[in-house]
C-alpha cells in the first residue's frame, strides 16, 4: 500500500497544468463556449495527438499507452480545473472502460486504437438506472434493429461513435438489456445538440429510428449488458469526481487571490475572519475530497486492470458513491462561495466564478447526484428502502 | 499509488487477529468494546493491565522505529493491526498519550539518554503519561502559558510552579509533559520549555472537574514547587514552543487509525440499531448513515495519505485539516445515534446519571471540537499556514 503519487505521476500532472494554463485559460473557455455544436477541433487534435491523452488508458497491445485509472484521474483533475470543454471526458471516461470490459475482442479491436490514435470521439447512450432504459432493441434480420430515445447524452451530437444502450421489449429492471457500438453515420439517428446551463459541456438527444446493428456491433453478451454498464458509469463517477476535486480547487484559488487583492475598511477582505474560516471550509471539503477521489481512481485502476486485485475491485460501488457525492457538494460549495466572496463582480459575466458554479450544478447532476450515490450506499448497508 | 493487501499482509492479519482472540479472554474479556471515547473513565487498572498484555506480545509501538524499540510496521501492517484490533473489540488504550505523542516527540528531540529510559516504559505497557499544556488562562492562545520552571541552585532540577486545567487522565498518569516557561519576564511562545515531570510527588495535587457527562477524566493540576531531574528537558530550554508544536503533529500520525477504528465500531452500533428499530427505513436517516458510512471511509483515506506523506511532524494539507475533519465527523455521528434511537435516547440506563454507551458518545463528541485546539483554532491555522491568508490582529 503507497497512498502517494509516484514521480511519473507528478510528471503528468505537472506538464498538463503547464499545457492548460495556457490552451484553456479563460478566454479560450470562452470561445469554447460560444461554439454552440462542437468543441474546438485544434484542441482536441492537440490533445488525442501530441499529447496522446486518450491513448492513456488503451493497453499498449491496441496502440495505447497502457497506464491505469489513477494517471488517468492526475490529468481530469487539471481539466476540471481549467474546465476544460473537450471530447476527452466521455471518451475516456465512459467510451474506452466499456470497451476494455467488453467481452467482444474484435470490437475492441477495431475501436480502442482508434481511441489511442486520438481521432475517435467515442461516448455512452444510457441512463443512470436501467429502469429508466426506453430505447429497445429487436432482432431484425440477421441482426437487430433500435429504436427509441436517450433524452440526455453527454457530447451525444459530437461523437463518432456512440455506444448504446437498448432492451428487449416486455424486459424489465435490470435483465434483457444490451449496449452496441454505433458509428453516428448509422441511419436512423436524429441527434438533437441541447442548450445547457453549463456552457462548457454538451448535451444531446438522441433519437433512434430502425437503427440497423449487427451481432458485431454487440459489446457485451446480449440481455446481458447491465452490469457492464453499471460498471462503466461507477468508473465515469470517479473520473467526473477527478475533475470537479480540480473545479473546487480552482474556486477557491480564485477566491484566495481576489480577496488578497480586494480592501475595504483599510485592510485586505482576506484579512477578516469570517471570510478566513470559510476558505479553511473550502480546503477542509477540498481535502477530503482529493483523499476519497484518490482512493476511487485506485479501485478503477484495479477494477480495469487484468491483474486487478479482487477484493480492491468489490470496492468500485462504495468508491464512486464516497467520491462523487463528496467531489459534488465540494464543488458546488466552493463555487457558490467563490461567487459570494468575490462580492458584486462575482456576479457578472466578466468574472469566472459563475462558469464554475453552472459547471458545478451539472456535473453534480451527471451521473448521479449525492443523494442518489448515497441512496446506492444506503441500499448497500441496510437494505432496500421499502 | 497502490491500495490492497499482500499475501504476507494477509497472513499478518491473521496473526494479529489470531494472538488478539487468544489473549481477549479471561480478565480481559470484560474489556472488549470498552474504553473509548465517551468511554475513558471505565475500568481504569483493567485497562492499564491490558496495555502490558499488549506489550507482552509486542503490540505497543507497532509502528515506532526498531531503533526505539518499535516494530517498525509498514503502513499496511499498522493498518491491518488496527482493524484488527478494532474488530476484535479492543479496549480503548490507555497508553495512547505515551504511544502515539510522547514517543515520537522523544524520538524526534529526545537525547538517546532519555530514549532509553522513558521508552521502554511505554514499550512495556507500565508509565501512563498526560498532556499538561492548558491553563486558566492559556486555552487557545496556548502561548499566554505562565506556569513558571527554574533550575535549582545545584542545577540538578527544575522546580514547577503553577497551575495546569483540563488535564485529561492526570489522575491516572505517571508522567506529566509540561509546558513552562523557564525565561522569567518572557511573553508568548518564546522562553517556554518542554519538561517531563513525575506525577508521584507531594507537590503535584491533582483535582478532578466533572464534565457534562457526569464523569470526570479531566483535572486541574496545581504545581508547587515541582520537582524534576535536569536530564527531563526535552530539547534545549526556550524550545519548548517548536516541540510542543511538533507533538501536536503526532496527533495525526498513526494514532488516527486506531481512533478510527473506535469510530468504525460506534458506527457499527448505529447501523445495527438502526437496522433494528426502523430508522434504516427512514429516507432522511438512511441519507445520513451513508453519509456517515462514506465520511469514515474518507478519514481512514486521508490517514493513508499522512502516513504515505513525511512523518517528522510537519504538517502536509492532508494532515492541516485532519483534526477539522474527524471533529465534524464524529460530532455528527452523536447526534445521528440519538436520532436514530428516538425516543429510547431519552431514558438513561441507570441512576443517578448512568449513560448508555451512545448518550456517552452524544454527550462526549461535544468536546471533539474544542480540544487539541478548537474548530476555529483549526481554522485559522489552516487559513493561515495552509492558504497564506493574514494573520489574526493580536490585541495584547
Ligand atoms: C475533554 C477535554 C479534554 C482536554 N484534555 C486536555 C489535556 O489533556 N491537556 C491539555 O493541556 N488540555 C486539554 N484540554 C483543553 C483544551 O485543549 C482547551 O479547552 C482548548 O484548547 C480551548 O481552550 P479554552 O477551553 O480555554 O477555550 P477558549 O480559548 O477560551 O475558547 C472559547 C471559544 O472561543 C473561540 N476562540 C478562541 N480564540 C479564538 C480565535 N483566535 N479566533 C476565533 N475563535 C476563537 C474558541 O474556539 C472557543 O469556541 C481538554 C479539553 C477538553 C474539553
Amino acid at each position: 500500500m503507497e497512498f502517494a503519487f509516484t514521480e511519473e505521476q507528478l510528471l503528468i500532472r505537472d506538464s498538463a497544468e503547464r499545457f492548460l494554463a495556457q490552451a484553456s485559460d479563460s478566454h479560450a473557455v470562452r470561445a469554447g463556449m460560444s461554439r454552440a455544436a462542437d468543441y474546438d477541433p485544434e484542441l482536441w487534435r492537440q490533445i488525442g495527438q501530441e499529447l496522446y491523452w486518450p491513448a492513456l488508458l488503451v493497453p499498449e497491445a491496441y496502440g495505447g499507452m497502457g497506464l491505469g485509472f489513477v494517471e488517468l484521474a492526475v490529468l481530469l483533475e487539471q481539466c476540471g480545473r481549467f474546465l476544460l470543454g473537450s471530447p476527452l471526458f466521455t471518451t475516456t471516461c465512459l467510451a474506452t472502460p466499456a470497451l476494455l470490459l467488453a467481452d467482444n475482442p474484435a470490437l475492441q479491436a477495431r475501436w480502442l486504437p482508434a481511441i489511442a490514435s486520438g481521432q475517435l470521439h467515442a461516448t455512452l447512450a444510457c441512463p443512470l438506472e436501467a429502469a429508466q432504459l426506453q430505447a429497445e432493441v429487436r432482432p431484425d434480420g440477421d441482426g437487430y434493429r433500435l429504436d427509441g430515445c436517450h433524452t440526455q447524452v453527454v457530447d451525444g451530437a459530437q461523437a463518432d461513435l456512440l455506444l448504446i444502450a437498448a432492451r428487449r421489449p416486455g424486459s424489465a429492471g435490470e435483465h434483457g438489456i444490451s449496449v452496441f457500438a454505433v458509428p453516428t453515420d448509422t441511419p436512423g439517428m436524429v441527434r438533437t445538440t441541447l442548450h445547457t446551463l453549463d456552457q462548457t459541456r454538451r448535451l444531446a438527444r438522441i433519437e433512434l429510428q430502425q437503427v440497423p446493428v449487427s451481432e458485431a456491433q454487440r459489446v457485451s453478451a446480449i440481455d446481458q449488458a447491465w452490469p457492464l454498464l453499471q460498471a462503466t458509469q461507477r468508473i465515469a463517477a470517479i473520473g467526473l469526481a477527478a475533475e470537479q476535486l480540480g473545479g473546487a480547487q480552482q474556486a477557491l484559488d480564485l477566491t484566495l487571490a481576489y480577496t488578497a487583492e480586494r480592501h475595504q475598511f483599510g485592510r485586505s477582505v482576506a484579512s477578516f475572519q469570517a471570510i478566513k474560516h470559510r476558505c479553511a471550509d473550502m480546503m477542509l471539503h477540498i481535502e477530503c475530497t482529493r483523499s476519497a477521489v484518490w482512493y476511487a481512481a485506485c479501485v478503477a485502476r484495479e477494477y480495469l486492470a487484468e491483474d486487478g486485485d479482487p477484493m480492491v475491485r468489490g470496492e468500485l460501488l462504495a468508491a464512486a458513491a464516497t467520491a462523487k457525492a463528496h467531489a459534488s457538494e465540494t464543488f458546488f460549495h466552493c463555487a457558490a462561495e467563490s461567487i459570494q466572496l468575490h462580492g458584486g463582480v462575482g456576479f457578472t459575466w466578466e468574472y469566472d466564478p459563475h462558469l464554475y458554479f453552472k459547471r458545478a450544478r451539472a456535473s453534480e447532476q451527471l451521473l448521479g447526484n449525492p443523494a442518489w450515490h448515497r441512496e446506492c450506499l444506503a441500499t448497500e448497508l441496510l437494505g432496500a428502502c421499502a | 499509488m497502490k491500495i490492497g493487501f499482500s499475501k504476507s499482509d494477509e497472513a499478518f492479519r491473521q496473526e494479529v487477529a489470531g494472538w488478539l482472540a487468544a489473549h481477549l479472554q479471561g480478565e480481559f474479556a470484560q474489556l472488549r468494546f470498552r474504553g473509548g471515547p465517551g468511554d475513558e473513565h471505565s475500568f481504569p487498572a483493567e485497562r492499564k493491565a491490558w496495555e502490558r498484555e499488549l506489550a507482552s506480545g509486542g503490540w505497543v509501538g507497532v509502528g515506532w522505529r526498531a531503533e526505539d524499540g518499535g516494530r517498525g510496521l509498514s503502513i499496511s501492517q499498522q493498518v491491518i493491526f488496527h482493524e484488527e484490533y478494532a474488530r476484535a473489540g479492543g479496549p480503548g488504550r490507555m497508553g495512547h498519550i505515551g504511544e502515539g505523542l510522547v514517543g515520537p516527540t522523544l524520538a524526534a528531540f529526545g537525547t538517546p539518554e532519555q530514549r532509553q529510559r522513558l521508552l521502554p516504559g511505554i514499550l512495556q505497557g507500565q508509565a501512563f503519561w498526560c498532556q499538561g499544556y492548558s491553563e486558566p488562562g492559556a486555552g487557545s492562545d496556548l502561548a499566554n502559558v505562565q506556569t513558571r520552571a527554574r533550575l535549582d541552585a545545584s542545577g540538578e532540577r527544575w522546580l514547577i510552579s503553577g497551575q495546569k486545567i483540563w488535564t485529561s487522565l492526570a489522575h491516572e498518569a505517571d508522567w506529566c509533559f509540561v509546558l513552562a516557561r523557564t525565561e522569567p519576564g518572557s511573553v508568548g511562545h518564546q522562553g517556554l520549555s518542554f519538561l517531563l515531570v513525575p506525577m508521584d510527588q507531594a507537590n503535584i495535587r491533582v483535582q478532578p472537574i466533572q464534565q457534562l457527562t457526569g464523569t470526570s477524566e479531566f483535572n486541574e493540576v496545581f504545581f508547587d514547587q515541582a520537582e524534576t531531574a535536569a536530564n527531563n528537558l526535552v530539547g534545549q530550554p526556550g524550545e519548548g514552543w517548536k516541540i510542543a508544536m511538533a507533538l501536536l503533529g503526532f496527533e495525526r500520525g498513526v494514532s488516527t487509525l486506531g481512533q478510527q477504528m473506535q469510530f468504525h465500531n460506534e458506527l457499527e452500533e448505529v447501523l445495527r440499531i438502526a437496522r433494528a428499530n426502523g430508522a434504516a427505513r427512514d429516507p432522511l436517516l438512511r441519507q445520513r448513515l451513508a453519509r456517515a458510512w462514506s465520511g469514515l471511509k474518507v478519514l481512514r483515506y486521508n490517514s493513508l495519505r499522512m502516513l504515505s506523506g513525511p512523518q517528522d511532524g510537519s504538517l502536509a494539507r492532508e494532515a492541516m485539516i485532519y483534526k477539522l475533519a474527524w471533529s465534524n465527523w464524529h460530532v455528527e455521528l452523536g447526534k445521528l445515534a440519538m436520532d436514530v434511537l428516538g425516543d429510547a435516547a431519552e431514558v438513561l440506563d441507570s441512576a443517578p446519571y448512568g449513560l448508555s454507551r451512545l448518550q456517552s458518545l452524544f454527550l462526549f463528541t461535544r468536546a471533539d471540537t474544542i480540544y487539541g485546539g478548537s474548530n476555529e483554532i483549526q481554522r485559522n491555522v489552516i487559513a493561515e499556514r495552509a492558504l497564506g491568508m493574514p494573520r489574526e490582529v493580536k490585541g495584547r
